[in-house]
């Protein structure tokens, strides 16, 4: 008994201390009484804050041992058949840090995978923003500021897997180069001035994709995820449909202490998986790789997942290109690596706008919307996202390729014609399912009431 | 230029005509000089003059010098643009606002009954939050320990030495040093032959002394042939390399002859030992015993005689290895 009055000795003196100083008292019991809908889907959100805290922690780790240098010099270390070869210093200390350094495998590979898991979790995260009509005012502006770090991560993932010189890093890199000098006009000066010359660029072109992906892009995505969070906060979150739930109002767990519990459980699940993975299964690994040189590649490279639907695009695209008065004003690149994402963003910025001039409804929305209570919405999401997964799935024609023996050329003219066509057919089916699901009141999932009454008896 | 004056004189006239409004009310009425609102127009054109400058100093030659005065220009500029503007431009009021209370009595009561009210159905309670602790320490202990995996443990690193005996010391070309090549009131590093200049126990400064004055423990009598004397060239206050030779250039009135190392003047008597004369370091600066072998080289007659360089845990403690 005595020690429970200790214990509360203890908090009222913590509490007044700092209200004293802070004034954080009235702040800290809005806090504590903040209510988080209870719904999956709203943790995905979540997973993928957890997986850039997690990136930080590894990423900081790696910092520890990664030189980002191109100076050549030659590899002694335990991995046999790269002995004697010639390697860069960035290639070679990700090889130290990989086999000399204890548990730094363990480090990059769980930071690999907490990367690829950071994609997917903004990625799920944002066709549940979509399919349930989340961005709709007031939330437009929240869309726009998640869009960006979808970008930058994008771009953070790109840079992070290109530091270690070896061969996959050099491709995607050839590849990256070629993308930016196919912009119209301007591509044949911004491309030498990013490398710092032709490429593969200056020995200066590693340092900066190194600050790019250590300081620059996670200070941006650490900003832009404060200013995310405090929407959110100011806001509050959105909600189902529901018995006593309004428009006005926000059900379900306080943030103290069920939420709370909740939520670091969830951060240390989300960690726990990814060094499971990390330790478990093995993510590129540079030294079957080998280091990169200008004159080589190989067969079936595959990119991270979420770089998929670009190669799938620059794989897809027909040999076109436009010239102008002899001038080349857009190389082929520019079209699967610049022009197909630049659409996809444009589309996804420009949705909450489209849809409220479409609807002409320009009310402020607190309650979500069934995907099967909007069928156009959601047929045109389903078809938007099928389109872009085409192209995705397009990008590991190679792959299918090799482990089902489909010939490249036809699996790539199949592609082609699919791109345009089920986008259409996946838009029809869907929007017939969604009004048919919406007019009988039936779950796509769950019995209905009537067979669960049946069931019963 | 005619055009530009027009664009300037619309712009006063803008300016000025902005400000045509209904005073405020309580608030006293203000208009911006005329003369302020010049006086800012030109500190703006001076700092797009000088941006403008900036640009063309450097796509030609990009001249330092020109280039920070440019920019530098401009920015003042800009910089005094605002605060004139801020002074004379903009309605100059002043307000009281009241300091917020800090302390909410009512709410630091709500939350020292919301937080244990939200732990209060728990029986075990003590029980789970000794396992919690247990828990949470032994994980971010586990978490924290690839931090050992940054360098090998101390212990060897630090008293790891070149020095062996009939190892030759080498100048900075690497050429092996005659014995009378050391000459009195000079000074000079020297080197292990066939070793890495850059480890911490490496260089050695090599001095000559008058025979007679030498005065260096006893067991150390004949660890300086011809009064030539090798320390480690590392102070052992902060690491710095002890640079500095004093020597008396009129015996009777000058102080001893001494290293001393530049960073914080700590003073080595050659003579002694290397004894600190003045200065922070606490320990003399390790003595290498010389010989001179056959064809008149300097050589190691064997290790140092303490550790290298600045104090840790167990510097006085054994030889170096």
């Amino acid at each position: 008994m005595g020690c429970a009055e200790g214990a509360a000795d203890v908090i009222r003196g913590t509490v007044r201390f700092l209200d004293e100083r802070l004034g954080s008292s009235s702040f800290l019991r809005k806090t504590l009484r903040y209510v988080f809908p209870d719904h999956w889907s709203f943790m995905l959100g979540e997973i993928a804050l957890y997986c850039f805290v997690i990136l930080v922690a590894t990423g900081i780790y790696l910092t520890l041992f990664f030189r980002p240098s191109l100076s050549h010099t030659i590899y002694h270390g335990p991995y046999e058949p790269l002995r004697g070869h010639e390697v860069t210093e960035a290639y070679l200390s990700t090889m130290q840090l990989s086999f000399g350094v204890k548990a730094g495998l363990l480090m990059r590979q769980a930071h690999h995978w907490a990367a690829n898991l950071f994609l997917a979790a903004i990625v799920l995260h944002l066709m549940r923003i979509f399919f349930t009509g989340a961005f709709r005012k007031p939330r437009d502006l929240n869309m726009a500021v998640g869009l960006t770090m979808l970008i930058l991560a994008v771009v953070e993932g790109y840079a992070g897997y290109s530091l270690p010189d070896d061969l996959l890093s050099g491709m995607g890199l050839a590849i990256g180069y070629s993308v930016v000098l196919s912009l119209p006009v301007v591509g044949s000066w911004l491309a030498p001035l990013l490398w710092g010359g032709n490429f593969p660029g200056s020995d200066a072109f590693i340092s900066r994709l190194y600050i790019l992906h250590v300081l620059i892009l996670p200070l941006a995505i650490a900003l832009l995820v404060s200013i995310h969070l405090f929407v959110v906060a100011r806001q509050k979150h959105t909600q189902f449909p529901g018995p006593r739930r309004t428009e006005r109002n926000v059900v379900g767990s306080p943030l103290w202490p069920a939420y709370a519990l909740r939520s670091i459980g969830l951060l240390v699940i989300v960690a726990a998986v990814v060094v499971l993975l990390g330790g478990l299964v093995q993510i590129n690994p540079i030294w079957l790789w080998g280091p990169y040189h200008v004159y080589d590649a190989t067969n079936g490279a595959q990119p991270d997942w979420y770089l998929g639907w670009l190669i799938g695009a620059l794989r897809l695209m027909p040999p076109l290109e436009i010239h102008v008065f002899g001038y080349t004003l857009v190389p082929n690149p520019f079209f699967g690596g610049a022009l197909f994402p630049l659409i996809v963003f444009a589309i996804l910025y420009a949705w909450p706008a489209l849809e409220r001039r479409i609807t002409g409804d320009h009310a402020r929305h607190e309650l979500l919307d069934f995907p099967r209570d909007v069928p156009w919405r959601t047929a045109f999401g389903m078809g938007f996202f099928t389109w872009i997964w085409i192209v995705f799935v397009a990008g590991s024609a190679d792959q299918m390729a090799v482990h089902f023996e489909i010939p490249y050329d036809k699996q790539i003219l199949f592609f082609r014609i699919a791109v345009l066509v089920l986008p259409v057919v996946v838009f029809l089916v869907t929007l017939r399912v969604c009004r048919e699901l919406r007019d009988t009141g039936a779950h796509p999932f769950r019995p209905s009431a009537s067979t669960r009454v049946a069931r019963s008896e | 230029m005619k055009s530009l004056w027009r664009f300037l004189v619309a712009g006063v006239v803008l300016l000025l005509a902005r400000r045509r409004r209904e005073p405020r009310l309580e608030r006293p009425e203000f208009r911006a000089g005329a003369g302020a609102e010049l006086v800012v127009l030109g500190l703006l054109g001076v700092a797009t003059l000088g941006a403008v400058a900036f640009a063309i100093v450097y796509f030609r030659g990009a001249d330092t010098q020109w280039l920070g005065a440019a920019l530098g220009v401009a920015l003042a500029a800009l910089g005094a643009a605002s605060a004139v503007a801020s002074k004379r431009l903009v309605l100059q009021d002043k307000e009281i606002e009241p300091r917020p209370e800090l302390e909410d009595p009512a709410a630091q009561k709500e939350l020292v009954t919301t937080v244990p009210e939200g732990v209060g159905g728990i029986t075990r309670r003590r029980l789970l939050l000794a396992g919690a602790f247990g828990a949470v320490g032994a994980v971010t202990g586990a978490i924290a320990l690839p931090a050992l995996s940054l360098g090998p443990a101390a212990g060897g690193q630090l008293t790891r030495s070149p020095w062996r005996r009939g190892r030759r010391l080498v100048t900075e070309d690497g050429e092996p040093l005659p014995a009378e090549e050391i000459a009195i009131g000079t000074f000079r590093t020297a080197f292990p032959q066939d070793a890495d200049r850059e480890q911490i126990a490496a260089a050695v400064i090599v001095v000559r002394v008058p025979e007679d004055e030498l005065d260096l423990p006893s067991d150390r009598r004949d660890w300086a042939p011809n009064g030539i004397l090798a320390y480690s060239k590392i102070c052992t206050h902060a690491g710095c390399a002890v640079s500095l030779f004093r020597y008396p250039s009129f015996a009777a009135k000058s102080p001893k002859p001494a290293l001393v190392c530049p960073c914080h003047y700590s003073t080595f008597d050659v003579a002694r030992a290397a004894k600190v004369l003045f200065g922070p370091a606490g320990r003399p600066l390790p003595q290498l015993p010389l010989e001179v072998d056959g064809q008149g080289y300097l050589v190691a007659a064997g290790d140092f005689s303490g550790r290298v360089g600045p104090a840790w845990w167990g510097v006085r403690r054994g030889r170096p290895t």
